[in-house]
């Protein structure tokens, strides 16, 4: 939170595409409106990989009751900038 | 985000509007193992039960090795005589809530049983272990509150922390950093309960509590243990991991089970907390159910009573958990945990065919254990669970380890 005050959504975008680059084993393009369950095919394992890394990255957390809201990657970036805003 | 455990196949043959479609996925990988021949792990009968550690399952003399039975007390003569005497006494239910007409003189002794053994202030018995963990749980920590678990927790802790819907927080599993990082991350001022077990029943691995404890406590966290597959047989006195560590002291709340050491059913919550009695009014899977009939709860009393004296068979167990552990990693199958932790050893399958076909091969030997699959096994994993119990004696565990080599050569995993 503190290393990054007032970070864009776009600079976020930047910073989640870094990260779920090792986890789209596909390698499919990833828009907005991609999601996490059928586009990208993450299992609950991968799921719970890939939202420790945000949670370190961004030195905030996920709760399991905002990730239940998140179904597409547009919604994870715009929760993620929301919340390392906060 | 999180995936559903159960997908509907989009051509599935199912009229529209049918609730049932979401399990579609389930019915097909179901049909498709049983397809292969194999016996049903899923519907297994046992006509006769001989003793803790025999039974008559699917018309075959059978070693038990999957019913976390670990001290044997199912027929001890202490335990049925207890049992025998409260039903002719007391009746065959209470027919009952404990707040109305459900607590009889049996639920008290149980309580206080339980006082005693751990030698904490308050006790609250439930009708099941999970009921204990919803009940517990779902009342303590509700709407912004957090609750931070191990990914890895039991479904009735995840159904508590759904019932109560405080914000679920949860780490990788046994992993002392990542549950701190969590913690430091957390408003400072937020109501928090760490949930944790003391042995995970799926690899039978046992928590560092003694480094998580200190942390929770360090950020001001209540902190809440489940020892249903350590009771009676882990710690000097048989109270748990938490007692083995040291930390018993510093946990707010214990949760507990009849169903394994105990030998028979319920469940029941042990803490030192000022208010805890308050509970028996607010928390409504202890409310609104009915109350446990009075020869179960003389069994489990009596029961309990015995366990704190039972440190040859403690001492047995282990002997059975190192024996066992030790010949199953000789022929090279891979097991849950690299040294053993607890008494349960779970073998890891390849696969699901495969783990199906092993257990339908042992369960021919003649022994049954527990066939584990996703998504109750973490990382996908297919296992086959082995809990051990105080009974066995060590010629049974060598012939346990025959029939694993037999069924493994037969199966051509081994």
């Amino acid at each position: 939170m503190k290393d990054y005050p007032t970070m864009t959504e776009a600079e976020v975008d930047e910073r989640i595409r870094a990260l779920i680059e090792p986890f789209n084993k596909k390698g499919i393009d990833i828009e907005a409106p991609t999601t996490f369950a059928n586009d990208l095919e993450f299992d609950s394992l991968t799921v719970m990989d890939f939202v420790a890394e945000i949670e370190d990255e961004f030195d905030i957390i996920i709760t399991m009751n905002q990730q239940a809201e998140i179904e597409n990657y547009g919604q994870l970036v715009a929760a993620v900038h929301k919340l390392q805003d906060s | 985000m999180t995936d559903l455990a159960t997908k509907a196949a989009p051509d599935a043959a199912t009229p529209k509007g049918d609730l049932f479609s979401k399990f579609d996925g389930m019915i097909e990988l179901r049909e498709t193992i049983l397809a292969t021949g194999v016996e049903d792990p899923y519907n297994l009968v046992m006509e006769k039960v001989l003793s803790p550690t025999r039974a008559i399952c699917n018309g075959r003399d059978t070693i038990l090795l999957g019913t976390y039975n670990y001290m044997g007390m199912t027929f001890d003569p202490d335990v049925l005589d207890a049992g025998k005497e409260a039903l002719e006494s007391y009746g065959s239910g209470t027919t009952g809530s404990r707040v109305l007409n459900g607590t009889y003189q049996g639920h008290k002794e149980c309580e206080d049983a339980l006082k005693e053994f751990y030698a904490m202030d308050h006790a609250m018995v439930f009708s099941t272990g999970y009921q204990a963990n919803l009940g517990i749980i779902s009342t303590i920590a509700g709407k912004g509150d957090y609750i931070i678990l191990d990914i890895d927790s039991h479904a009735s802790i995840y159904d508590g922390c759904a019932m109560g819907k405080a914000e679920i927080v949860p780490f990788k599993h046994n992993d002392i950093e990542a549950l701190e990082k969590r913690m430091r991350r957390l408003p400072a001022d937020a109501g928090k309960l760490v949930v944790l077990e003391g042995v995970y029943s799926m690899l039978g691995d046992v928590a560092p509590l003694q480094e998580m404890v200190a942390i929770a406590k360090k950020y001001g966290a209540m902190v809440l243990v489940d020892e249903a597959h350590s009771m009676g047989f882990i710690g000097e006195n048989g109270r748990g991991v938490a007692e083995q560590q040291g930390v018993i002291e510093d946990v707010d709340f214990i949760i507990g089970t009849f169903s394994k050491s105990v030998g028979t059913v319920g469940g029941f919550c042990v803490s030192n907390h000022p208010k805890f009695d308050i509970l028996r009014l607010v928390c409504r899977p202890y409310v609104f159910t009915a109350s446990l009939p009075p020869s179960v709860v003389a069994t489990a009393a009596t029961s309990i009573r015995k366990l704190r004296h039972g440190a040859n068979k403690r001492a047995h167990l282990w002997e059975n958990s190192k024996r066992l552990h030790e010949g199953l990693v000789e022929m090279g199958l891979s097991l849950g945990t690299d040294e053993p932790q607890s008494a349960i050893i779970a073998v890891i399958m390849p696969d699901l065919e495969r783990g199906a076909m092993m257990w339908e091969a042992l369960l021919k030997e003649g022994l049954y254990v527990n066939l584990a699959r996703p998504p109750a096994t973490p990382a996908g994993m297919t296992l086959l669970r082995c809990s051990l119990c105080a009974e066995h004696s060590t010629e049974e565990v060598d012939a346990i380890l025959a029939m694993f080599e037999s069924a493994g050569k037969a199966v051509g995993i081994i």
